[in-house]
């Protein structure tokens, strides 16, 4: 159970990250806002209580680890780890740029605390099954923590992740599907709706929870319970909205990837203020 | 009624129209997509054949394979995704179910190369060419305008086979006229020359190459520049013709030099008539994230590289 302060730490923590996703963003002109703002809450509690990570150490062998399979949500991954320490904040100007460390897609060989190389959706959730059960093998006591999209489970590749989680019971593997009901082209309904969501993972063998993924204390909980639940992968669906707290993306259809002028970031980041 | 291929902004807009054109009198024609159909503009052919359009989320695989089993009902379906993934991630559906089971897949992959610019390294595909190029009887071609991409794509969608098109989906050229002669598997000499032969492929490279020999030009060299367009089946006749006219051969192309343009070019000369040939392309790297000037820049693909290129011929 997290306490008020915790929780006034966390809300202000979230709102610093959100600032640093939409300038660096913003300072490139244009990116893929909706799916990052969208986890920025769970990527804030992973790092600033759940998960063991040293910054001045980002490849230490005894440490969590956390696949983005949806690698698109970068900018949000970058900020993240910028404020937790693990490079300059000078770094996120440098997004997208010729010869940069912030590659659109999330890369474990360019930026440090980035622990797996994704962008072709899918494929995390496989890396995620081998690194949890390579830790298993080698008596490495960590968690591994994979996020997915609700697009990206489209994937036939996430099922049969699925599959090999459940059968080789990583109770050690935490997933959390960014259920904010949009990707690409519309919302995932006009498209091909994966609902009920909850039902699908339960099926394939997983322990599974459905919370609102902008509560912290919901977050808290859902963790604390997965965590606890060491004979099966556990899935954590987070009802989430696209693009939250950047107000020219929120509910509108097409905010998967946008252009961001400098005025759109100012004003956004003043009503975040503002919210505070 | 006149059309004037040559007035698109983008080359994506010449293909989805040269589609939604050719589906109105070919009621066999279907179009999917794996949840990139705004990057593409599909969305016109959409509206005007709502049943004749399948979106199939984000699964490539699944999308190659649907089209696969439409093709064996008779349909003709033309599926787009990124070029990354129409050919990795769907290699094995699109190799065995569209072309081993002699189906008519006509596979779209866009943002080839460096073209991918902001998407980066995940994205980029310097290796579609010499995968597709490996796939028995496959048509594998790439336009380097509007004009040209109109006019093949519906070619090749009338072709009895699959095929693949890589497309270059934003920007494009003034280059060919509606009058120009486009047609696949024959290569269009843009301008003729006596020193060496510049043979490129694709948007890009094609622009850098007529570029190149406006340089070259002023050296007092007179080079030869071919849009090949279709890298497999190659022009032979037309690759003899220029290398017993011009005894070099430059290649450049938006992809590995290994088992591209440049390659099936040598592989042919160096059987009938060997002939120095340069290949210009990416050489043995993954790509990486940045604008397409900084990208051509990296890997060495300016009309200025090629002048080097062409300099440094013996
Ligand atoms: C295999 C693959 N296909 C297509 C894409 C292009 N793409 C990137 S993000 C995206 C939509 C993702 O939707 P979702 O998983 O719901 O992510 P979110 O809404 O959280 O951004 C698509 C189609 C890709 N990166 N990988």
């Amino acid at each position: 159970m997290l306490n008020e302060a915790e929780v006034k730490a966390l809300q202000k923590k979230a709102i610093d990250i959100r600032k640093l996703t939409i300038g660096a963003i913003a300072n490139l002109g244009a990116g893929h806002i909706g799916g990052a703002m969208s986890i920025v809450e769970l990527l804030t509690i992973l790092y600033h209580k759940w998960m063991q990570v040293d910054p001045t150490d980002p490849k230490k062998v005894d440490r969590d680890k956390l696949v983005v399979s949806k690698g698109h949500s970068g900018p949000a991954v970058y900020a993240t780890l910028a404020d937790k320490g693990f490079f300059p904040l000078e770094w996120l100007d440098t997004l997208n740029q010729g010869g940069t460390n912030l590659p659109s897609h999330c890369d474990m060989n360019k930026t440090p605390g980035v622990d797996f190389t994704t962008g072709s959706l899918g494929q995390g959730s496989s890396a995620a099954v081998g690194i949890a059960l390579g830790n298993r093998y080698q008596g490495i006591e960590r968690f591994t923590y994979l996020v997915l999209g609700d697009g990206e489970s489209q994937e036939g590749q996430v099922w049969e992740a699925a599959m090999s989680a459940a059968q080789f019971k990583l109770g050690k593997l935490i997933a959390f599907t960014d259920y904010n009901k949009q990707q690409l082209d519309d919302y995932c309904d006009n498209i091909m709706g994966m609902d009920p969501l909850d039902e699908k993972w339960a099926s394939f063998g997983w322990h599974v929870q459905k919370i609102d993924g902008h509560d912290f204390n919901a977050l808290d909980a859902a963790i604390e319970a997965a965590q606890a639940e060491t004979k099966k992968p556990s899935m954590i669906v987070l009802d989430t909205v696209k693009s939250k707290g950047y107000c020219f993306g929120e509910g509108i259809k097409g905010n998967h990837s946008m252009g961001i002028n400098t005025e759109q970031a100012s004003e956004a980041i003043a009503k975040l203020e503002s919210e505070v | 009624m006149a059309k004037k291929y040559n007035t698109y902004d983008h080359m994506r807009d010449a293909f989805v129209d040269a589609m939604t054109d050719l589906a109105a009198a070919n009621k066999n024609l279907v179009m999917l997509d794996a949840d990139l159909s705004g990057c593409v503009n599909s969305g016109c052919f959409q509206a005007k054949y709502p049943d004749r359009f399948f979106n199939v989320g984000i699964s490539e695989a699944d999308m190659v394979g649907i089209a696969a089993g439409l093709s064996a009902t008779g349909l003709i379906p033309v599926a787009h995704t990124f070029a990354c993934f129409a050919s990795r991630r769907a290699f094995d559906q699109f190799f065995l179910s569209a072309n081993y089971a002699k189906q008519n897949v006509k596979l779209v992959g866009t943002d080839p190369g460096i073209t991918s610019q902001m998407n980066g390294g995940t994205h980029m595909p310097f290796e579609d060419f010499g995968l597709m190029k490996m796939v028995p009887g496959l048509v594998v071609f790439e336009p380097s305008d509007s004009v040209s991409c109109y006019k093949l794509s519906q070619q090749a969608a009338i072709h009895k086979g699959s095929t693949y098109m890589r497309l270059q989906r934003k920007g494009t050229t003034v280059r060919y006229t509606d009058d120009t002669k486009i047609e696949l598997g024959r290569g269009i000499v843009i301008k003729d020359g006596i020193d060496v032969t510049l043979i490129a492929t694709g948007l890009v490279m094609v622009d850098a190459a007529v570029k190149a020999v406006e340089l070259l030009e002023a050296e007092g060299i007179s080079a030869a520049v071919i849009d090949m367009h279709t890298v497999k089946p190659l022009d032979e006749a037309l690759v003899l013709e220029y290398a017993k006219k011009t005894g070099k051969i430059v290649t450049i192309e938006n992809a590995q030099r290994c088992n591209g343009l440049g390659s099936a070019i040598s592989d042919y000369l160096s059987e009938v008539h060997p002939t120095l040939v340069k290949r210009m392309g990416i050489d043995d790297e993954f790509g990486e994230v940045g604008t397409l000037a900084y990208l051509q820049k990296r890997y060495s693909l300016m009309p200025e590289d090629i002048v080097k290129t062409v300099l440094a011929l013996k």
